[in-house]
Order: C-alpha cells, then structure tokens, then sequence
C-alpha cells in the first residue's frame, strides 16, 4: 500500500509543481519575454533554437517564439480560467436548482443536458464559434455554451443525495427557508464536486480551445495562441520543425500539470466521482 | 424488448430534433443568413434577390416549418458551394470516417486492453509504473500536435509515410494512430481499474483455488466481467472520437464527415452543417443504443425494459 500511496504523493507534487510553473510562467510572461511577441524582425526569420538572442528560434515573419509561448501560455490560462468560472457557476446554480425544485422544467433542463452531452464538444463549440463569429471573447463563450452541462448533472445527482441526508431533513424540519437550506446546507456539500470537475474541465477546455484556434475558428493570429501558432507552423514543418514544437509542447505540459492536479483534488476531496 | 426498443427509437428521434432545432435557430437568429451564405463583396441588389429565392423574408416560423417538412424527408436542401444536395454530400463522406474510426477502435482494442490488463495483473511492479506514465502523457498530448509531429518525423524526415490524402494502407497509419491515442490512454485506465475491481472477487479466487492456470483466470474469469465499464466508456466516448476525428481529418486530409464539416463551417455552407449535425446524431445515438443491447450478451443478469 505504501507504494501506491508514494506513488500518488509523487502525482500530486509534480502536478502542483508544474501547474505552479506554468502559472508563473504565464504571469511574468511580459518580463520573462526577451522580445516583444509581435516585434517582427525579417532578417531573421526562421531562425532555429539556440540562434543569438533567440533560445527557441523565431517564425516566419522573425518573430520570438519564447516570447509567444509564454504569451501563449497567458492567454490559454485566461480562457481556461475564464470558461471554468462561467460553467461553474452556470451548471452549478443550474444543477443546484434541478436537484432540489424536482419538478417539471427541471426535468427538462435535464433532457436538454443530455441532448447536449451526446454531441461532440469540439464540433459544438466549433458550429457555436462559426455562427456568432470569431475571437477571444466569442470563444470563451462558446466554449461556455457546451462545457457547462457536465456540472449541471455532477451537481444535480449530489444535490440529490445530500437533499437525503439528516442535517438537511433537520433543518428544514427546524423551520428554516427553503433558500437558507439550499445555500446554508446543502450548497457547502456539493462544493468539492464543483471543485474537482472543475479542475478536470480546465485542461480539456485549453485543448479545446487550441484545437479550435488551430482550426482556425478561434483566435486570430496575429495574437500568440497556441492553437493558431500551430495551425501557422503546417505550412513551415519542412523547414522550422521547432514552430510545430515548442508551442504543442507547451500545451501539452500545461494539460498535464492540470490533469496531475485534478487527480490528485479528486483523490482527496471526492474519491468516488466519475467524470 | 420490445418496448424497451421503441423507447429508445422515440429518445432518438427527439434527441435528432432537438439538435437540429438548436443549429437552425442559431444560425437564424445570429443576424441576417443570406450575409452569413453570402460573399463579402456582393451587390444589394443580389442580396435581395437571394433572400427572396431562398425564402429567407419570410417570418422564422415559417421558415422553421419549412425547414422540418424538408428534414423531415431527409432533404436538407442545397449545398451552397458544391450546388448538390447537402444530405448526399455528407453520406457520401461517411464511409471515409467509419474506415478511420473503426481502425482506430481496433488498434485502441489491442494496445489499451491490453496494457490496462499488464498493469492490473502486475500491480505496482515497475510495468505497471510504465504503463501509468504512458496513459497520463498519452491523455495529456493533444491529437492536432501528435498529428503535427508524426507527420515530422515520418514523412518529413523519414520519408516513410505519405503526409495526408487517401490511397493505400500507409495513409490510414497515422491518422488512426492520433485518433485512437487519446482514446487508448482513458480506455487503459479504466481497464486496469476494472480488472482490479474484479480480480478482488471472490469467483476469481474460487477459479484459483479450482486450480485454473491463470491465462484462463485473466482470459475467461476476468476480462468478461470487466468489460462492461469498458464497453460503457467506449460508448460514451463514441461522440468524442467523431469530434476528434474533425481535427484528425483536417490535419491529415482524410476526405471524411469530418474535414467536410469544418470546411462547410469555413465556408458558411449551413445546409451542409445542418445534415451533418443530423448524422452525427443519429449515429450517435446508435452507437449508444449498441453498447446498450451489448450489456445483455456480456453480463445476462442485464435484462433490458
């Protein structure tokens, strides 16, 4: 047992340590960055890692590619942190709701989350972003608009489970509002699914996102996303290998710092949920 | 049986609906269409000409109304950009998807099945250690980017497999390989969490004790019974692989339902995106109505209602 237990202790620590790279990463980004991430600089374009000046190369119009990375990673934790705030709080107060109304709109906010969930994420997202339009703002949206259902029903399926519960029954048997239960009592209960889910959301709406961005529905470049920085290199893979690199590496390790996170959150705070 | 299979039909049906109400009405109600189907650089005077043809002046419910009575008989009208009917369009590119997604399940059934079995069997052994970091890179490498540097590796520099574009074996190799990578690390994980679940019961213990060499406690005793929770999450991953397969038809070429979607996005052909929502539905929902009636066959106790 005490292997596993190491086991999972090397987890959690790695993905705290990596998450708190990345977050630093992304926040010192302006002072971290050599270079201006959109200062263009022709007469040295392509350069490839370890060039004067330039540790991961530069693209094609000589732009620093450090410099977008770590800009990169900035507007990838915005998104990230923006979606799972919204969907949060939407599918949580939804969830919150169905579970304890139970009465006919409910069930049909429920029906709907199942319609929803049995479309695929990114090609919803995709048709939401392509039909309101493109940009930072209009992504985050969309990303919203498909991601929130998974809370809604982790919530919902609690909220029904601890409405059962003695302390809850006591309270309202003591007289107590029905609104007062609901924030006072049970809302505290469900907060570590909100948590966990949460946790395990934010990584797959960074790729989401960039997978978007990369299919060109998503962020514009010029702006340093890792998404459309990808989609760029396609076209440079025969000759600057590192542009394709750096920019999914990063992604990548940031999705893996989240997802080592949100194990380790789910271990400890609700062993049992299936995401 | 019976009735447990007309429900389902009538859940099919509505979930199809209620999808393809949702597309119609965003795609109506996010500002003037004919603007959205149209060229930038079009006259007024044909932009009314084009509204009138295509009915777009009248009020949205009858549109609505109109639209229904079409889908309803499966014609979703005209691609805009191709000038043929959009339902044919996108059937036509299901086959090439289908190919794609069952090579990919099937690699995924012989790579991640069995890892998931090694790792469960020799628990906390360094194989199983390997096995776990295998799964969390594999879940955390996003497809597009593997796509990008598998397409480095082997076609750029190795030269050993053409970049992307239909043709012989060598074209399916590294997109099945992409799309069954994400998949393969969740269905590992799950596998060895299964099989740990049932190598604690006590018929496992009993088919030991009985004598049985352990290929045929693992093969027969251990795999059946652990199959369900596998089968359930390769269902409910059947919609996630048809959206991966969006991202691995675009970087590959793989002229599927997929790319044909993105492209129509791109091209704001909505007839187009409106026949492939309803496909993707429906075979959706199929898939999942399959892993239901597969319950039955894997595990008898499971009776259908």
């Amino acid at each position: 047992m005490s292997a596993a237990l190491r086991r999972c202790q090397l987890k959690a620590w790695l993905g705290i340590g990596l998450t708190v790279a990345v977050v630093v990463a992304a926040g010192a980004a302006p002072w971290l960055a050599p270079h201006d991430p959109l200062a263009t600089d022709f007469a040295a374009s392509l350069s490839p890692p370890g060039s004067p000046g330039h540790p991961l190369g530069t693209d094609q119009l000589g732009r620093d590619l450090l410099a977008r990375v770590l800009h990169g990673a900035r507007l990838a934790l915005f998104i990230g942190v923006c979606t799972v705030v919204i969907t949060a709080a939407v599918g949580g107060v939804l969830g919150l709701v169905a579970g304890f109304v139970e009465r006919w709109p409910a069930a049909l906010l429920m029906r709907l989350a199942d319609v929803q969930l049995s479309f695929p994420f990114i090609l919803l997202a995709m048709t939401i972003n392509a039909i309101v339009g493109l940009g930072l703002r209009n992504i985050i949206l969309s990303l919203s608009a498909a991601g929130w259902v998974v809370y809604a029903r982790v919530v919902r399926g609690e909220v029904l489970s601890v409405k059962q519960r003695d302390f809850v029954q006591a309270a309202s048997a003591l007289g107590m509002s029905r609104l007062r239960v609901l924030f006072r009592h049970v809302l505290p209960n469900v907060v570590p699914s909100i948590i966990v889910v949460a946790s395990l959301q934010f990584s797959s709406f960074i790729v989401a996102e960039a997978a978007i961005s990369f299919l060109g529905f998503g962020v514009q470049p010029p702006t340093p996303a890792w998404g459309s920085m990808l989609s760029e290199s396609r076209d440079f893979l025969y000759v600057a290998w590192w542009l394709a690199a750096f920019p999914g590496a990063a992604l990548a390790l940031t999705a893996l710092s989240v997802n080592l996170l949100g194990d380790w959150l789910r271990d400890t705070l609700d062993p049992k949920l299936r995401v | 049986m019976r009735a447990y299979a007309l429900s389902r039909l009538a859940q099919t049906v509505l979930v199809v609906f209620l999808s393809l109400t949702a597309v119609f009405m965003m795609v109506r109600l996010s500002g003037d269409p004919v603007l959205l189907f149209m060229p930038m650089d079009i006259q007024a005077k044909d932009v009314n000409e084009f509204r009138q043809r295509l009915g777009f002046n009248d009020p949205v419910p009858v549109q609505y109304a109109r639209f229904v009575a079409g889908a309803v008989r499966g014609d979703f009208g005209e691609s805009l950009r191709y000038r043929r009917d959009a339902l044919g369009l996108v059937l036509e590119r299901l086959p090439a998807t289908f190919l794609l997604a069952a090579t990919s399940l099937l690699l995924t059934m012989c790579v991640a099945v069995p890892l998931g079995v090694l790792s469960a069997v020799h628990r906390n052994t360094p194989l199983d250690h390997a096995g776990t970091v295998v799964t969390v890179l594999g879940q955390a490498t996003p497809g597009f980017w593997l796509g990008l540097m598998l397409i480095y590796v082997f076609s750029v520099r190795l030269r050993w497999l053409p970049t992307g574009g239909t043709g012989g074996l060598a074209h399916l190799v590294m997109p099945s390989i992409v799309l069954a990578a994400f998949f393969s690390a969740r269905i590992a994980r799950l596998t060895r969490s299964a099989v740990l679940d049932v190598l604690g019961a006590e018929y496992i213990l009993t088919a030991r004790a009985k004598g049985l060499r352990e290929t045929r406690v693992i093969g027969k005793h251990t795999l059946r019974n652990s199959a369900i929770p596998i089968v359930t999450l390769a269902g409910l991953e059947a919609g996630q692989v048809l959206g991966g397969a969006v991202i691995t038809e675009t970087i590959f070429a793989w002229p599927g339902l997929g790319r044909l979607t993105v492209q129509a996005l791109l091209n704001r052909d909505f007839p187009i995106v409106l026949a492939a929502v309803f496909v993707v539905s429906v075979v959706y929902t199929l898939i999942n109505l399959t892993v239901d009636l597969l319950y039955g066959w894997l595990d008898p106790r499971v009776r259908l209602r």
